[in-house]
């Protein structure tokens, strides 16, 4: 009997998925919550158990402990009509043409084969390929073949697109045609899940990312809110090479050159400046700046892995 | 939006691109040449079927005497099968005298090929006899050395009747073993494509992409019954052929000389194809599931020569079905993989229709059952693990990358 769909306001559901393969315990409790509609990153180091968990979510593996709900279902292959998948390792069958390649993963999800030999045309000559309509896979180079994956991801018309480290091998070009693609969905109401270990693409696409280190989420939520858990760091550059100022620099403020480099105090930049005016520091240049995503990455991720060595378990 | 798939429907995706895969290929015609190997490979089984059924199928004859003759006559004949050339003496059942000859003829339930009436006053060989039939010399051998060899040699009579039930026995066995062998012949051949079905999907990693999208059953029966369609485009086109060299080079109506099979032709024919395509499911499910953990061609082409040696023993347990009614032949038709071999021959010896019927719900139960199976290890041991090199036979955890 087929599993009616709850609505809700979340794509992806997770709660407490957990994965092991033989002793080694792959993914540990992993919990998420994709909005529907978002594009939302999943971000960590290699071997932290990206694919895993996002196989787990489309049923590709059953996890060994936690529930998923995949467009409102319990059993994610009911709702396959309506996602795209990109896996990691791109897969096509070489002797199929570019549209028969298309059409074959658009009847995969339910597409009939005409309607989706005629949306692959369509999709191939929209974006200036259509020279490779009838041209079989083998004979594309691996770039074309991961757009024509990418088409067939997307052939459908999937509300779910997820897509497994999407970026790699792509050139630079591609990878920012890609990008375009993926906001395109996004702005069409399409929920778009991607993983990478590229903090930039993630910063520059998603909404809400999660980072996963050793086989757990070291933080779920917004991409501000992931900036936001590092505290601003403060440059700052002074006449006066000592002085009463210095004792209002924290312990770990590091010299750089002639450049003083901390992380803001939780007192705010009003007591700093005040006790830097008084200590008569001579300030040249003081700004302040907001820690990007990637130093946000390295101090959630990096600090997740040391706990994991902390316990003996695998850092990832 | 689409809608969501139903797995038949999805099988029929898989499926249809790999019958259109494979026949579209050019590799595909040479598949078509193939049955020269096999036609060289059943000549030999045949020869040796044939060797072994001359053992297995004595020729019985009931002998219409008193106690004391058959008694000269069974002595007679112990003496003369301890000669290595005479093994092939007929076996001897004893008649009450006064016994009709056509009655014991049309006995279905001790069926026997002659009967041998008054062996010392003036003997007659009653059955379904041909010109210089080697039966008739056999029983004048059996009386030369019962009568002694000082006593002149009695002449043997001979009346010759149409059939007989042992000689419709033994007509139907021929049947029943033919029937076997094409089955076993056309299953060796084309069964064994399975084992590299998934081959092609691993290796360049599109089994990913179809297990995230439909269930792996639905992949392993659409791979199956694309297989077996294959297959049967194969036999339309040898069996066109066939008919074709047939009526080109042999007269007409030679044919009509073949032993008709219990149920008759038509309906032979049509469980021989029922029972193929059974048999070619139920043993390709078996060979996809063990296929389906291999990873290369190598590990495939390794598996190949014990599964073949499987086969053959599949064979020869189904073997039992023809000659026999015991547990044999009944293990034979209820072990599923054997079940098809078994059940074709028994369409050669017995009328009864209901248990053909039976038998195809039991197989078709059973290839459901093996798929499900096969889908399972598949999902547990390759698509479950950690990465594309878990081998079934290599269960000790791997330390490799989860991401």
């Amino acid at each position: 009997m087929l599993q009616q769909a709850r609505p809700s306001a979340f794509a992806v559901e997770a709660h407490d998925l957990a994965k092991s393969f033989g002793s080694k315990r792959a993914v540990d409790g992993v919990s998420l919550a994709v909005p529907t509609g978002s594009i939302f990153g999943l971000l960590g180091p290699n071997g932290a158990g990206k694919t895993t968990t996002l196989r787990m979510l489309l049923g590709i593996i059953d996890p060994d402990r936690g529930e998923r709900q995949l467009l409102g279902r319990a059993r994610p292959l009911e709702a396959a009509s309506e996602v795209g998948y990109l896996p990691e390792e791109r897969g096509l069958y070489p002797a199929m043409t570019a549209r028969e390649a298309i059409a074959f993963m658009g009847a995969l999800r339910g597409l009939p084969l005409s309607e989706g030999r005629r949306r692959a045309e369509a999709m191939l000559e929209e974006r200036g390929l259509g020279d490779w309509t009838h041209k079989p896979i083998r004979t594309l180079s691996k770039g074309m073949a991961q757009t024509v994956q990418l088409l067939g991801t997307l052939v459908h018309g999937p509300r779910l697109i997820v897509l497994d480290e999407p970026f790699s091998g792509l050139d630079a070009i591609n990878q920012e045609k890609l990008e375009a693609l993926i906001r395109a969905q996004a702005e069409a109401g399409v929920t778009v899940i991607f993983s990478t270990h590229v903090i930039a693409h993630a910063e520059r696409l998603c909404e809400r990312i999660a980072i996963v280190a050793g086989g757990k989420v070291a933080f779920e939520g917004a991409v501000d809110a992931a900036r936001d858990r590092l505290r601003p760091m403060v440059r700052l550059r002074t006449r006066a090479a000592d002085g009463p100022w210095r004792s209002a620099l924290p312990q770990d403020a590091r010299l750089a050159g002639r450049e003083w480099r901390f992380e803001l105090p939780p007192s705010g930049p009003e007591p700093l400046l005040r006790a830097l005016l008084a200590g008569e520091a001579g300030i040249e240049t003081l700004s302040i700046e907001r820690p990007g995503l990637h130093d946000a990455f390295v101090a959630i991720a990096g600090a997740a892995a040391a706990e994991a060595m902390g316990r003996g378990g695998d850092p990832q | 939006m689409t809608r969501r798939m139903n797995p038949f429907r999805a099988a029929f995706v898989i499926g249809r691109r790999d019958y259109g895969a494979t026949v579209l290929s050019k590799t595909f015609l040479f598949f078509l040449l193939g049955p020269l190997f096999p036609i060289l490979l059943g000549v030999l089984f045949g020869s040796i079927g044939a060797s072994v059924a001359s053992q297995a199928e004595v020729t019985r004859i009931a002998v219409v005497a008193s106690p004391a003759e058959l008694e000269r006559l069974q002595r007679a004949r112990a003496e003369l099968a301890a000669v290595p050339d005479l093994r092939e003496l007929p076996e001897l059942r004893g008649a009450a005298l006064g016994s009709d000859a056509a009655a014991l003829l049309r006995d279905k339930e001790r069926p026997v090929s002659a009967v041998l009436s008054d062996p010392f006053g003036t003997p007659r060989l009653t059955g379904a006899l041909g010109a210089g039939d080697p039966l008739a010399g056999r029983v004048q051998l059996l009386l030369a050395r019962a009568n002694g060899s000082a006593a002149p040699l009695p002449a043997l009579a001979i009346t010759s009747v149409r059939s007989t039930a042992g000689s419709v026995e033994t007509a139907r066995s021929i049947t029943a073993r033919g029937g076997q062998a094409l089955l076993f012949l056309l299953t060796l051949l084309l069964a064994g494509m399975l084992l590299s079905q998934l081959i092609e999907e691993k290796s360049n990693k599109v089994i990913e992409v179809l297990a995230a999208a439909v269930p792996v059953e639905s992949i392993f029966l659409g791979k199956l019954f694309a297989m077996l369609c294959v297959s049967l485009t194969g036999i339309f086109v040898w069996a066109s052929a066939g008919v074709l060299a047939v009526s080109l080079l042999l007269p007409a109506g030679s044919l009509a000389a073949l032993p008709a099979p219990a149920v008759g032709w038509p309906l032979f024919a049509l469980l021989g194809a029922a029972y193929f395509a059974m048999s070619y499911l139920l043993i390709g499910a078996a060979f996809l599931g063990i296929g389906a953990q291999a990873s290369t061609v190598r590990e495939v082409q390794t598996l190949s020569m014990p599964v073949t040696m499987a086969q053959v023993g599949l064979f020869a347990l189904a073997s039992f079905a023809v000659g026999e009614h015991g547990g044999g032949a009944v293990a034979a038709a209820l072990f599923p993989l054997s079940s098809p071999f078994a059940m074709i021959a028994r369409a050669a010896l017995d009328e009864a229709i209901l248990p053909h019927l039976a038998a195809l719900a039991w197989q078709a139960l059973w290839v459901s059952l093996i798929l499900k199976l096969a889908a399972a290890w598949f999902r547990r041991s390759v698509l479950n693990g950690p990465g594309e090199k878990s081998r079934w036979w290599r269960r000790a955890p791997r330390e490799t990358s989860a991401a």
